[in-house]
């Protein structure tokens, strides 16, 4: 048959691609993760320097580093506050939009999935100058009425300054796959529920928050991804806060350990802990949830 | 069939806005908020823009001042225009990127959708297993590859990584099995057509809407990524406009009178993408349960 080449052909870039730049970087972290520089002598001149086998080294180091942990525990926090918090709000707006109960559908559609355009690091500065003082509206406002509006920079409060940003980024997008979702629905699923006198909170609750269950399922899996990888929002937020450390997230220890220490086995090990627990969470929670979603048709 | 393909719109008028039945206060309210409250930063810089440094800081925040045009100049002369550069880099990145991508994924989406051959589930798991490993983990080990040939430091080191994108092979894959009939390419294939041309000529046009969306989603990702530009690059003049300005902000912890500039320039940043977001508009429809890309 003269097509036998054919899909090793079209695969062919997508292959070259995904060894190069997604296969052999894993496995080149995996190895620099097992190795160490041994230095002989005063480290000095060349060859003072090799690069031998370390063990397991670099992970007991990693992982009992004492910024490691507390890196992590934040994270946790901050996806237990971003996650619920972004699909809820999400979740409640699509329905809202979808219920057809308003006339400002289409401009507030359009204007909570803006946020989508935004990339991160912008929506970090423009909310960390809302969050300024000096400048904020909502210190303004609340000033003028007498009350005394939190520092939200301030190490008590800086997990949900950093978090609202996420949420605000976040929401318009997962709303926008969960709308999508309800709105193919085929209406006679619930119409007759509506002719037998049922509200629409009823009808939400018990036939349409069950049916964008695969969806919901999804936006839960790529918000908890987003989460555990959290790094543009607080290092821009860095300049404008004392309150957030060079090692405030799991990934921003990787970038300081490889670019400020120049450790990057310590680096690779970490940054192989993540992707593990990444990938465990992840796996875990389809198998979880027992979702079909993403596995092999026919 | 282990992923649900949903039904294209059922619904009676499933393009247009749903008829209002009973207005809502309730529901008007919220979505109000909601939009207000995504509004509300967006703005924010339009009317900081407008400010001289020193009113940013003494003015009510929420009033309009005159000095949005001086602000562009002075933004536009820092160091000789860097800041258009780091725009136009963005665009390169983004535009580029998403482009080949886009093409990488079609190909490989629709080898995975119409033919049987050996070793397409291992092809395909390895897909799946991409689209779970974050990809900004993988920032600094492609660091270290990428200098060991000496290409960090350069347009291809962003360029090269964003190619991939298991994500996008996925959707392709789901949109190529729905769009494109297997009698379609049987008939392209009886015609004489080759594997080449029936998927350029034939495959290719249908599956146009999809990677549409496709295509603006990478665009998207690839525009706000921030990691993979601010490991690889040393040279300021290959900044996107995300590192160039977080570099900007950095100096203004310094200098505050750069804080201006910072808040112009991040303006500036989200026109294009506002403008490409509402022109596009009917493309960003994802379902991700139903694994399915509707047009």
């Amino acid at each position: 048959m003269r097509t036998r080449g054919a899909p090793y052909g079209f695969l062919a870039p997508a292959l070259v691609l995904f060894a190069a730049f997604l296969a052999a970087p894993v496995v080149y972290a995996g190895y620099l993760s097992l190795r160490r520089v041994k230095v002989s002598g005063l480290g000095l001149g060349a060859g003072a320097r090799s690069e031998v086998w370390a063990g397991l080294g670099n992970y007991t180091r990693s992982l009992t580093d004492p910024e490691f942990v507390p890196s992590v525990l934040r994270v946790g926090a901050y996806g237990l506050v971003v996650v619920p918090v972004m699909l809820g709000l999400a979740l409640v707006l699509a329905l809202l939009l979808d219920a057809g109960r308003t006339r400002v559908g289409t401009f507030t559609r359009t204007a909570i999935f803006l946020p989508y355009a935004v990339p991160a690091v912008i929506a970090s500065l423009l909310w960390g100058f809302l969050y300024l003082p000096r400048v904020s509206p909502i210190v303004d406002v609340l000033d003028r009425v007498g009350i005394t509006a939190p520092d939200a920079l301030s190490s008590g409060w800086v997990l949900y300054a950093v978090a609202n940003i996420a949420v605000w980024g976040g929401t318009g997008f997962n709303m926008i796959v969960l709308y999508t979702a309800l709105r193919a629905i085929p209406t006679d699923l619930f119409e007759a529920a509506r002719i037998d006198g049922a509200s629409d909170i009823q009808i939400a609750l018990r036939i349409k928050i069950p049916i964008v269950g695969p969806s919901l399922i999804m936006t839960f899996l790529f918000s908890l991804i987003a989460t555990l990888q959290v790094f543009a929002e607080p290092m821009t937020l860095r300049p404008l806060s004392n309150t957030i450390s060079t090692t405030w997230t799991p990934l921003m220890k990787v970038y300081r350990d490889a670019f400020v220490r120049n450790d990057i086995y310590s680096a690779a090990a970490t940054s192989v802990v993540i992707a593990v627990a990444t990938f465990v969470i992840s796996y875990g929670f389809l198998k979880l949830v027992g979702s079909r979603a993403f596995s092999q048709e026919n | 069939m282990a992923v649900l393909m949903s039904p294209p719109a059922v619904r009676a008028t499933p393009a247009a806005e749903p008829k209002p039945r009973r207005v809502s206060p309730t529901a008007t309210v919220l979505l109000l908020l909601g939009a207000a409250y995504c509004l509300l930063p967006v703005l924010w810089v339009l009317i900081a823009s407008t400010k001289s440094a020193s009113e940013l800081f003494n003015t009510f925040t929420f009033l309009p001042s005159t000095h949005l045009f001086d602000n562009i100049a002075f933004l536009s002369g820092y160091r000789d225009g860097l800041y258009w550069r780091w725009m136009v880099n963005s665009a390169i990145f983004a535009g580029g990127g998403a482009a080949v991508s886009t093409l990488v994924s079609a190909m490989a989406g629709f080898a995975l959708a119409k033919y049987e051959f050996r070793g397409k589930r291992t092809v395909f798991n390895l897909v799946l297993a991409g689209v779970l490993v974050p990809g900004v983990i993988l920032a600094v080990p492609q660091y270290l590859l990428l200098a060991k040939v000496g290409l960090t430091n350069t347009y291809w080191s962003v360029l090269l990584p964003s190619f991939i994108s298991p994500y996008g092979i996925y959707l392709c894959r789901i949109f190529a099995a729905a769009t494109v009939p297997g009698e379609v390419l049987e008939a392209a294939r009886m015609d004489g057509a080759g594997d080449g041309r029936a998927f350029f000529r034939v495959a290719l046009p249908m599956m146009r809407g999809g990677l549409v969306t496709v295509f603006l989603f990478t665009f998207v990702a690839i525009w706000n990524n921030y990691m993979l530009p601010f490991i690889m690059l040393g040279d300021d003049k290959l900044f996107p406009v995300t590192v160039g300005l977080s570099g900007l902000l950095n100096q203004g912890a310094t200098q505050p009178a750069m804080y201006t500039s910072v808040v112009t320039g991040a303006f500036l940043s989200i026109v294009p993408l506002v403008v490409l977001f509402l022109t596009m508009q009917r493309y960003w429809r994802v379902d991700l349960g139903a694994g399915a890309v509707k047009m």
